[in-house]
Formats: structure tokens, sequence, C-alpha cells
């Protein structure tokens, strides 16, 4: 078999060149999944049939002559929390185990039309609720660096796959860190695009005004080509931005000579010494790149991950009340339909999705409303506008993306809120509605990777790219 | 913001308050259960202590990142999902309905 690049923008040019058949790219991948998955446990479901044949139409179009898309011949990992037509869809909840959704996210409709050829559904922690990946329903994926420690979450089957080789790109999604933290972990490139750049049509909801679809990828190129590719207006998601995508690609070659790189300096404190270390050198290489470093503060960032531990649980309760044993996923008979709906959640739902829906109803619940999740919203706004004057003197900000390296099983799990500490650094960006990207930044304790991650205003994706493939040229990518 | 007072320790939370609000949320919770969410989500909600010391009368809620605005769609029919795939996904379907067990004449 011939030799198969290992970036997206490899395998595009090369099966449109006619260099490999984009059914010899599958089978590649396939042949890897089949030899390294059952170590890592990345994907809830492998789709071979359909990967091959959606390869074969690839390069049957591209032997008839056809015109073929950006992403021809591309293997690319879903995470389970996006819907596919007739494909289970669990979000590795048992409340959803074997539902096959009637339609398709929009993003699988935009990748299939861009000749992506998805290979399977990804582990996650339920309804992408943690950062382990350890309340996975299915059992916890591992980190392909050290089998031992997590793959951070709650999309760390997709970061998994990308890191072991399993797929060249994939797709997650960031609410509170979901992208960026176990792209940090597994030693790869996590985007969070603008809240509303991509369409959440299809994304199985969690907490709505915070989700947002992303890609990884091994390099900033890549993570740019999947990012224009899925990023657009959808007049399926009311909240989607009708606005034009930018050439992300071109952005992250042009350098960063003149930009402003904002440092905080009254950055919340919890970074291992290594995770800070690696942050300073990454302003020192943008500083010999030609950018200029300008101290900003965020004081209300401290209360940040106080006011999300309110507002994506009351979002959640509400989102997840959908769940009741009636229209899709599991029943638990009951004599009547209101025990059925108690008994049904009981047995579908795992400890974290429990707790936040009991912490979210709590928030909303009278008496309480306006004393919680009132006040979040008012710490949401303080936070919004922390970052607006931070960027009035900086084009972005440059932060740890996780306190921490990838640690050993076991460590956080049953202590919920040494867990939330793990997303002190990516929560404000949620609250804020903005794009952030983790890029590998060198290495910390135990050898494991350290990601730096790039924050920029709503719609800076050009800008965040600038400085992320600045970045990597500097050398801390693997 | 009401104080609770359990076990000598002043909580945010009580065991009566998860089990209420397990109710509200349709979740049956076992009671041997209901102290260990307790004492977890009294962690959680203690972070709040902050956040109240906050003056924030002056301060606009944010439910978005961007202001809202109605969005619709031309009034135009359209193709929606296939009945028969929807009620294939369903627990118990009965002639083109979803189907449930009874509602009301039950409770003890």
């Amino acid at each position: 078999m011939a030799n198969i690049p290992t970036t997206a923008a490899g395998i595009a040019d090369a099966v449109q060149s006619r260099e490999v058949s984009a059914t010899e790219v599958v089978e590649h991948h396939l042949n890897v999944i089949a030899q390294r998955d059952g170590d890592i446990n990345a994907f809830n479901l492998v789709t071979s049939e359909h990967a091959r044949a959606a390869a074969l139409r690839i390069d049957n179009a591209i032997a008839s002559g056809a015109a073929v898309g950006p992403l021809a011949g591309v293997p690319i990992a879903i995470k389970d929390n996006m819907c596919t037509r007739g494909i289970p869809t669990t979000c590795s909840s048992h409340i959803l185990e074997g539902w096959k959704p009637p339609y398709d996210a929009t993003v699988i409709t935009t990748l299939g039309a861009a000749g992506a050829v998805m290979v399977g559904k990804t582990n996650l922690d339920e309804f992408a609720m943690g950062s382990s990946t350890e309340n996975s329903a299915f059992g916890p994926t591992r980190n392909p660096l050290d089998t031992s420690r997590v793959p951070g979450g709650s999309s760390g089957g997709s970061a998994a796959a990308v890191a072991a080789g399993l797929a060249p790109v994939s797709l997650g999604s960031d609410t509170g860190g979901s992208i960026r933290q176990p792209a940090a972990l597994c030693g790869v490139v996590g985007v969070k695009p603008t809240y509303g750049r991509v369409s959440r049509y299809g994304l199985v909801a969690f907490a709505s005004s915070l989700d947002q679809i992303g890609p990884f990828a091994t390099t900033v190129d890549d993570a740019a080509l999947i990012t224009e590719v899925i990023a657009g207006h959808d007049p399926k998601d009311s909240t989607s931005i009708p606005q034009p995508v930018p050439s992300l690609r071109a952005a992250a070659r042009e350098g960063v000579q003149g930009m402003r790189i904002g440092r905080v300096t009254d950055l919340p404190e919890g970074a291992e010494p290594e995770v800070a270390a690696r942050l300073n050198e990454a302003f020192a290489a943008l500083e010999s790149a030609g950018a200029r470093i300008v101290d900003v503060t965020l004081p209300s960032l401290s209360y940040a991950l106080t006011a999300y531990y309110l507002i994506a649980p009351a979002e959640a309760s509400s989102n997840l009340a959908r769940y009741d044993g009636v229209r899709y996923g599991m029943r638990t008979s009951a004599a009547d339909t209101n025990a059925m709906y108690g008994a049904t959640r009981a047995a579908g739902f795992g400890d974290e999705v429990k707790r936040r829906i009991m912490l979210g109803t709590y928030a909303l619940s009278a008496g309480y409303y306006d004393a919680y999740y009132g006040k979040a919203l008012k710490v949401r706004r303080l936070i919004s506008d922390d970052f607006d004057r931070a960027y009035a003197q900086a084009d972005v900000v440059l932060m740890p993306t996780s306190p921490m390296v990838a640690f050993p099983f076991g460590d956080k799990v049953d202590d919920p809120m040494s867990m939330y500490l793990c997303d002190i650094y990516t929560i404000p960006t949620n609250l804020a509605g903005h794009p952030a990207m983790s890029v590998p930044f060198g290495t910390g304790a135990h050898g494991l990777p350290v990601g730096v991650q790039v924050l920029a205003p709503a719609l800076g994706e050009v800008a965040m790219f600038r400085v992320g493939g600045a970045l990597e040229a500097a050398g801390g990518a693997r | 913001m009401k104080a609770r007072n359990i076990e000598g320790v002043t909580s945010p939370i009580s065991a009566e308050d998860v089990a209420k609000v397990a109710r509200l949320a349709r979740l049956d919770i076992a009671d041997s259960d209901i102290t260990h969410f307790t004492e977890q989500l009294a962690k959680v909600m203690d972070h709040f202590r902050d956040v109240d010391a906050l003056d924030l009368s002056a301060v606009q809620p944010m439910t978005q990142p961007y202001p809202l605005v109605n969005v619709l769609r031309a009034d135009e029919e359209q193709p929606c999902l296939d009945r028969d795939e929807v009620l294939a996904a369903a627990p118990a379907a009965e002639d083109g309905r979803f189907r449930v067990p009874p509602i009301i004449g039950l409770v003890e």
C-alpha cells in the first residue's frame, strides 16, 4: 500500500492527485483502529461499512473526473453527541443506548459534502459532562501517550483518536473546555470557534448558550482547514452567525509581526510550574517572532468557575428534561407515567449527570433563582466586560489551556470540585462566547504534553490562527 | 441566600433540599445516595459564597453571548422528519403515536 500522509491536507491532496485512493486511506485507518483502539477505547462505534462505502463513492467520482470537495477521502472521527442518521448516537449514556437519530447534524452533512469520510463515533463523558472521559457509561478512554492516565474530556475519545493516529482529524464539542483541555492533555491542536460560527443543529444540547463544535488535528493548518469547512451560517440554528468565514489557513501562515499579545497579570493561580514555564516560553517565542507583549487584567476571572457551574447545570437541567422514556432511548417500565419518568432517568443517567441536573434544578427553583442563577448571569456580564477591556489593548490573550498535564485515572472522579478546577482557564471563553484554541507547546511533568491557549475576541479567528500558527512554527508542537 | 445547618456544619444545601430537587427533576434517588449527593453538591455550592459577597446591583445579566433577535424562516411548507423513522426510535409506539403508561388514576 502506498504511503498514507498523516495530515488531512496531505491526504486530500494525495487522493485528488490519485497518489492514493480514498479506499486505501480508509483501510489504513481502519487497520490502525483495529490494532490500537482495544487499548485506547477512543471509539464507541467504528463505522467501517459506512466509511468503505463513502470512500468508494469518492474514488468513483475521481475516476469519472467529477469534482470532489476539499476533504476528499479524509477520515474523520465524530464525537458521539452529534446526530448521524441511522447510526447510533449515544452521548456515552445508557439513556440513549441504541438510539438511531432520524436526521444528520449540519456538520455531518457539511463534512460529507466536502468529501470527508466518517470512520466512527468517539467516546465522551456522559452528555459531555466531565474533564476526563471517566464519566462515560461505556468505560473510559485512555491517553495514548500513557494509558494509565486520562485523555481529558469531555471530548477525550476525539482527542485520543487523533493523538493515536486512528484518524487525522476529529470533531468535538466545547461547553467549558471540552475540546481544548483534552487537546492539551493528548498533545494535539484543539479549536473552539466563536459561539455561533459552527451550526449546533444536531449537536445534542448540554448548555445551549455555551456549546460549540470544533476540530482536533495534529497541525494548526489541519485545524484551520476543518474549521473553514464546518463554519458558516445555518438557517437551522437560530444562534448561527450570518458572517462569511475568512481564510484561516492563510492566517496560520501569516506570522505575528506587529501583533499585540495579552499577558494576564491577575491570572488565577493553580497551574503546575512546568505549565507556567511553557507559557512564559510561548510569550518569548512570539516576541522574537515580532509580536509585542502587553499586560492586561481580567479581575472577574476568579468568579468564572462558580458562575459556570450554575449556568451550565441550569441549562442542562432544562435540556436533559427531554430524556423521559417517551420519544427515544430506554424506558424502565412502571405503573404510571410519572413513576416511569423517575425510574427511567434514575437508571439511564450516571452520577455526574444526576449531580448537574440536581444542581441546575436547585439553582432555577423558586426562592433560589435570583440568588443563584440571576447572580451567575451578572458575573457572566462582568467577565465579558473584562475581556472587552483587555481586547481594547491586545489582539489576543495567552493562557495555559489546562492547569495540569494528564492525570492518573481515579484522581478526581469522585471529587467534583477538583475535577471542575481542570477547566479554570477554559471556562471564561465559553461564558463570553469567544473563540480559543490550544496548541501543543513542549512538555511538563512526566514528559507529558502541555498546551498553550490562544484566546481572541468574538469572530477573531484570524488573529487566533495567526498566533496558533506562530506557536507551532516556534517549535512547541510535537 | 439561606444557610442550612446539618450535623453542626453550616451547609448551603440540605438533604431535604436535595430530595426535593430530585423529585422536581424526576430522578428517583435512593435515600442512601441522598447523603452522598448532598455532601458533593454542598462542596460545589460552597464556592458560591465568593460570588454572593459581590455587589452586582448595577450589573445587567447576560443570558447569551449575543443579543437575541427573532430568527424566522419564510412561512413555506418544508419536509419534516419521517414519522415512521421517528416512531421507530421510541420505546413504545402505537397507531402512529407514542405510547406511554397510564397518566392518571394510579397514584397511591
